[in-house]
């Protein structure tokens, strides 16, 4: 049953979602229905250290109960380890799957659970959208992973050197996490603006986005690719 | 963690039962792309990249054989290795090298960015697969095969080639990008992970053996997304567990000569979380030291945890601080296979294994195999003066092999 949580969100909006979700292709192959075995739950991560249920997720898809699946798409998703554990399901489904489509819904209309989920996060979009690489040795910083111990400060420390001492001629890099030419990263700008996917960042982080644009704007001119 | 029964012959990979498993094509899940991916070829749909010889032909799920290629292979690196834990890509090439085997490290790769996309979505299946074909049509043009080293990497690829395989509109779509690019529409004939290619070597690896590994117990991590995305695409091995679990990094440790341990949360993940690892850690913590490491040491109190995937490597390793400074029952080393193996047979832990960016201590394990740690560092640090001094501008390959 979904909580009184979201009553001021009026239920076409709420429909509206659910059928973004729905028109996602991937979404009939993610789900065939639910024998509510709960295989999913039993083999999931999150749903051991959250109030989280992909048999859930499963279910509310299926009943196409879109106050629940509002609901979700605020309070849940983002809990998911996007592991796929749950594809052990006897019916083929793959909550996990859906999620992700939920998630990529919840980017494109800005909702506001989604940038709390992504607090801290957009310096790994600008990261890997401008880079090519998703992490980079000079992320590797104390104060970004404290948790980890002491022996971060020592790579920080030494990273230039370190990173001399690798043998692979492609990883003498500290800014990314190998050599990427100018060209790919060229290719890989024009595949976000062709698909959208800058422009999906513009949800998440306005500001960002327009640093990015600009970038890529730059690159695009220079490299000659007609878009 | 109170140990735990588990149907499996103590100190080895034997199921204890008297049920055989046998291979069913009937109860297949995933179906077998080749064909389909053949005959698109065929159709001019786009050009399918053959597995170049010699190649080895690996046992999978349900019992259809892959063929993986030993050499003349396009590397297709995971930034989370070479940025954080750059031994492990190190290693895999280092064994490229002994064993003589022609390889490729391209600049014109970038990720498959399936980490920021399974962290946050902020991509969609067109761009997802755009970047896949992108890569693959750079291996193509260069001649060489592609070979997969992050888990993810290799899992989202084989998702990504099943939806462009049903979804014509798909293929429409991410070809046009591919034309705008310049680029060739090209699928590989299979799509192959690194450990798989570890899976094929390992009795060449067994000869080089330097070390009585007979001592040595290892778990073994088997990575989520090496085989639970697109389950049948994965090596299975009746020997291994009764071919119900994957055989991949179980069956290379096993052939070095070292002790492979059951635990009773195999299947769970490492807490990675994609996101969980990078802005929500408490979660990736608690996962990785309750449900994996302590549950490890608990059950089989291994010297070393051995895994084939980058997040794997990172949760399991990095979290274990936190875990030790509440005086859990936690601190196993953690790697990758291709750098247990590369030390196994003579590989610097250090110059080549790259060590000093792993956080549990290792040097136990070291002591274990019979190398000295500290002599090994002070070699390391010799080359390192050598770089600082301007004697040498980098690490050679020369110098490591």
């Amino acid at each position: 049953m979904p909580s009184d949580r979201y009553l001021e969100i009026p239920l076409e909006e709420k429909q509206r979602l659910f059928d973004e979700v729905k028109a996602d292709p991937r979404f009939h192959t993610y789900l065939y229905g639910c024998y509510e075995c709960g295989i999913c739950v039993a083999a999931c991560p999150s749903a051991r250290f959250y109030d989280f249920s992909p048999r859930k997720i499963a279910q509310a898809a299926a009943r196409e109960d879109v106050e629940l699946i509002y609901e979700q798409m605020n309070d849940d998703i983002w809990n998911c380890s996007q592991c796929f554990s749950c594809n052990r399901c006897p019916r083929q489904n793959s909550p996990g799957g859906l999620i992700t489509v939920m998630r990529e819904v919840a980017v494109n209309n800005g909702l506001r659970s989604m940038k709390e989920a992504l607090v801290g996060y957009t310096r790994i979009i600008y990261k890997i959208m401008t880079t090519g690489t998703q992490v980079s040795p000079d992320m590797l910083q104390e104060d970004a992973f404290p948790d980890w111990g002491p022996q971060v400060k020592m790579v920080s420390d030494n990273l230039d050197l370190w990173r001399r001492a690798l043998p692979p001629e492609t990883l003498h890099t500290t800014g990314l996490s190998w050599q990427v030419e100018e060209r790919t990263m060229q290719e890989l700008y024009a595949i976000w603006k062709l698909t959208g996917t800058l422009d999906m960042i513009s949800e998440v982080d306005e500001g960002l986005h327009d640093i990015m644009e600009e970038i890529m704007d730059d690159a695009l001119e220079d490299s000659g690719l007609s878009l | 963690m109170e140990p735990m029964e588990i149907p499996v012959v103590k100190g080895g990979t034997k199921v204890a039962t008297s049920r055989v498993f046998e291979r069913d094509p009937d109860t297949v899940r995933d179906e077998d792309l080749r064909e389909a991916i053949w005959e698109l070829g065929r159709e001019g749909e786009w050009i399918v990249q053959p597995v170049p010889e010699p190649y080895y032909l690996a046992p999978t799920k349900y019992g259809r054989m892959k063929k993986i290629p030993l050499e003349h292979t396009w590397h297709h690196k995971s930034c989370g290795q070479c940025g954080h834990i750059p031994g492990y890509s190190t290693s895999i090439f280092w064994l490229n090298r002994l064993l003589g085997y022609d390889y490729f490290d391209p600049r014109d790769q970038t990720s498959c960015t399936a980490w920021n996309y399974y962290a946050s979505a902020t991509s969609n299946q067109v761009a997802q697969a755009a970047v896949a074909m992108r890569n693959f049509s750079a291996a193509y043009e260069s001649g060489y095969f592609p070979m997969i080293h992050c888990g993810t990497s290799f899992g989202h690829y084989k998702e990504v080639r099943h939806e462009l395989v049903h979804d014509a509109n798909l293929r429409r779509q991410v070809r046009a990008i591919m034309d705008k690019l310049g680029r060739p529409f090209v699928m590989p004939e299979e799509i192959v992970h690194y450990s798989e290619w570890m899976y094929a070597v390992r009795d060449e690896l067994k000869n080089r053996v330097q070390y009585d590994l007979s001592n040595i117990t290892a778990t073994v991590h088997p990575a989520c997304h090496y085989y639970k995305l697109q389950t049948g695409d994965a090596i299975y091995d009746p020997e291994i567990y009764g071919g119900q679990r994957t055989a991949a990094v179980t069956g290379v440790v096993q052939t070095l000569g070292a002790n492979v341990a059951d635990y009773s949360s195999w299947y769970d993940c490492c807490g990675f979380g994609f996101r969980h690892i990078l802005v929500q850690r408490d979660f990736t913590r608690s996962f990785a030291t309750l449900r994996k490491i302590e549950v490890m040491k608990a059950e089989a109190n291994p010297d070393v945890v051995l895994t084939h995937d980058t997040g794997c490597v990172t949760s399991l390793d990095k979290s274990q601080f936190a875990a030790q400074a509440h005086d859990r029952n936690v601190g196993v080393p953690v790697m990758s296979e291709s750098q247990f193996a590369a030390i196994a047979v003579g590989a610097h832990p250090f110059r080549v294994a790259q060590l000093h960016w792993h956080s549990v201590d290792y040097r136990p394990l070291l002591r274990k195999m019979g190398i000295d740690p500290e002599k090994a560092w002070a070699e390391f640090q010799g080359d390192l003066d050598q770089i600082q001094g301007g004697q040498m501008e980098f690490m050679t390959w020369e110098h490591v092999l």
